[in-house]
């Protein structure tokens, strides 16, 4: 079995994002940079399926400009085979995010696709359900246990009313939640073996993709923010004022 | 223009956030029409066409939409969305499972969860957790939405009388199939739309300890809420989750209870009317959205809480 996972560059989940000044989108000069964390709790399950012998190959894909190349790089280091990087400059939506995967499926004809379940930047939600809708593919999306069958598999997703436990036949996508496991690090010898695994770049434009956007970001800014609140001495003066000043309660 | 909303529901009745999706789908046209697709759902359909925003019903009704799997929905939207310039539906797990199935084969660029319809191609959406807001324009000729419905009051339930339409299924999907549900039962209001919500956090320190929050939501009358870290920890189930991975909760007031506020929690909760925090740590984040802060052991202060919660003569429910 393959499986070909995406990984997504995207401004550290630890950072606190700012608003350019002139509304044209956040800032990224010198932010960091890291693997969008959903997608390295799906790098990780494909490492740990095929840790189980039930997987041969792990390709891992990004897309995106030169140093989104490194989230292969890392993908690499915890256990990924080989490498896709897809240069593109500039956003990619969803939508060409999943046609573009699409047509490496059709090349490198993977039993298998993981990816996070939501990018931490636009929050859009939508590129595992768009690659499985192009492929005629089942999706198990928002996965926080796989199991792997013969030739299907048992996914728990997460949904708002608790869990649920789909089937779906190989060929499948899975999107995978922060619960799905423990992303390990990688270890410094196998940063630097990384290194030589192989890693194949490929133009978007060659591929015969239009990554025009299809939706204009008109104008981006801060959140209203909220009043400052005031610290209570003690629990008494808490209830007093929500009771008697909020009147919530 | 008309826009046709995709109904959540259970079989037996609407899910509550269709009413706030029926809300904002009412602000993007008038002519609004909903799409019930479900087995046995007659009750669901004439509850949808008692709405008085809505014009029209279209029910579906097969075995095959018993488990709302999206791969079997798809066929039968696709089939209707001709007629449509929008189709939406809410930003919940529900929809945001479905519907970039049915944008992609729509070949449109999705806008996902809107808080606000400036006109009928121009919405405002956060990104980044919250921490920005953008206001987005589709150049697409058919548009596929979700809506976070908390940012939109619910349409009233009862008044109007629309028509309803049988139409037939769609083609079934071969390779997908439900196999079980572990719905967490509760007499408590639903954490979404419940107007007091009380979460713990990872001072919570186990499981056990949440029974301390539980007994101030029974005497609140609130939903109980947790940080990711607490749910990562085994101290409460996924469905309590608060936050940008978890649920978007915008109650009359918000209590976190050993929580840090993390970017990733506060994009869960921030736009909740009255926030308190409770922490011992008088540094931690959550202090900077909090409308009453108090620095203390909750250990000492949630049964204090409570104690000061019983005195009261009348609470709001």
């Amino acid at each position: 079995m393959k499986i070909l996972v995406a990984v997504k560059r995207v401004i550290d989940y630890n950072v606190q994002v700012r608003v350019k000044e002139d509304g044209t989108g956040v800032v990224t000069d010198n932010v960091k940079m890291s693997t969008n964390p959903p997608d390295d709790n799906a790098v990780e399950e494909a490492v740990k399926i095929k840790e189980s012998g039930k997987a041969k190959e792990i390709v891992a894909i990004t897309i995106g400009e030169e140093k989104a190349q490194e989230t292969v790089r890392k993908a690499l280091a915890v256990g990924a085979d080989r490498g896709i990087h897809v240069k593109v400059d500039g956003v990619v939506e969803p939508l060409a995010v999943s046609k573009i995967l699409q047509k490496i499926v059709d090349k490198e004809k993977p039993d298998l696709v993981f990816m996070g379940k939501q990018a931490i930047d636009d929050d859009c939600n939508q590129t595992g359900q768009m690659l499985a809708a192009l492929l005629s593919w089942p999706q198990a999306t928002f996965a926080s246990k796989i199991n792997v069958k013969e030739s299907s598999l048992e996914v728990t997703r997460e949904v708002d009313e608790g869990l649920e436990t789909i089937e779906v036949n190989i060929p499948a996508i899975v999107t995978c939640d922060l619960r799905l496991n423990e992303p390990r690090y990688a270890s410094l010898p196998n940063i630097m073996k990384a290194k030589k695994k192989p890693l194949e770049q490929i133009n978007a434009s060659d591929l015969g993709v239009d990554t025009k956007a299809r939706i204009e970001q008109i104008k981006v800014e801060e959140p209203p923010k909220r009043k400052a609140g005031i610290k209570v001495a003690n629990v008494t003066e808490l209830v007093q004022k929500l009771k008697n000043e909020a009147k919530v309660i | 223009m008309s826009v046709l909303l995709i109904a959540e529901h259970n079989n037996k009745e609407l899910r509550p956030f269709t009413y706030n999706a029926v809300s904002a789908a009412s602000k993007i046209d008038e002519e609004l029409h909903i799409l019930v697709l479900g087995n046995k759902s007659e009750a669901v359909a004439k509850s949808a066409s008692e709405i008085p925003n809505v014009k029209k019903v279209i029910h579906v009704d097969s075995e095959i939409y018993e488990n709302f799997i999206a791969e079997n929905y798809t066929s039968a939207i696709i089939k209707h969305a001709d007629a449509y310039s929008h189709i939406v539906c809410s930003a919940n797990t529900f929809g945001k499972n479905l519907m970039p199935r049915i944008a992609a084969l729509l070949d449109t660029s999705q806008v996902s969860d809107i808080i606000k319809v400036i006109s009928a191609d121009t919405f405002l959406r956060p990104i980044y957790a919250g921490n920005a807001f953008a206001t987005v324009k589709s150049s697409d000729k058919k548009k596929c939405v979700t809506i976070r419905p908390t940012s939109f009051e619910p349409a009233p339930a009862t008044g109007g009388s629309a028509e309803i339409v049988k139409s037939d299924a769609g083609e079934a999907f071969k390779n997908s199939k439900f196999v079980k549900r572990e719905e967490i039962k509760s007499d408590r209001p639903e954490l979404g739309t419940a107007r007091i919500v009380i979460s713990g956090g990872r001072g919570m320190q186990n499981s056990e300890n949440f029974k301390l929050i539980s007994a101030i939501a029974d005497k609140l009358n609130a939903a109980i809420g947790a940080s990711r870290a607490a749910v990562d920890a085994g101290y409460i189930t996924n469905d309590h989750q608060v936050g940008q991975t978890g649920k978007v909760v915008v109650p009359d007031l918000y209590i976190a209870v050993g929580i840090s506020g993390a970017i990733q929690h506060l994009a869960g909760m921030k736009e909740s009317k009255i926030i308190v925090a409770i922490n011992k740590d008088g540094e931690a984040p959550i202090f900077s959205v909090a409308d009453y802060g108090l620095e203390a052991d909750l250990f000492e202060a949630l049964p204090q809480f409570l104690e000061e919660l019983n005195k009261l003569n009348t609470i709001q429910k």
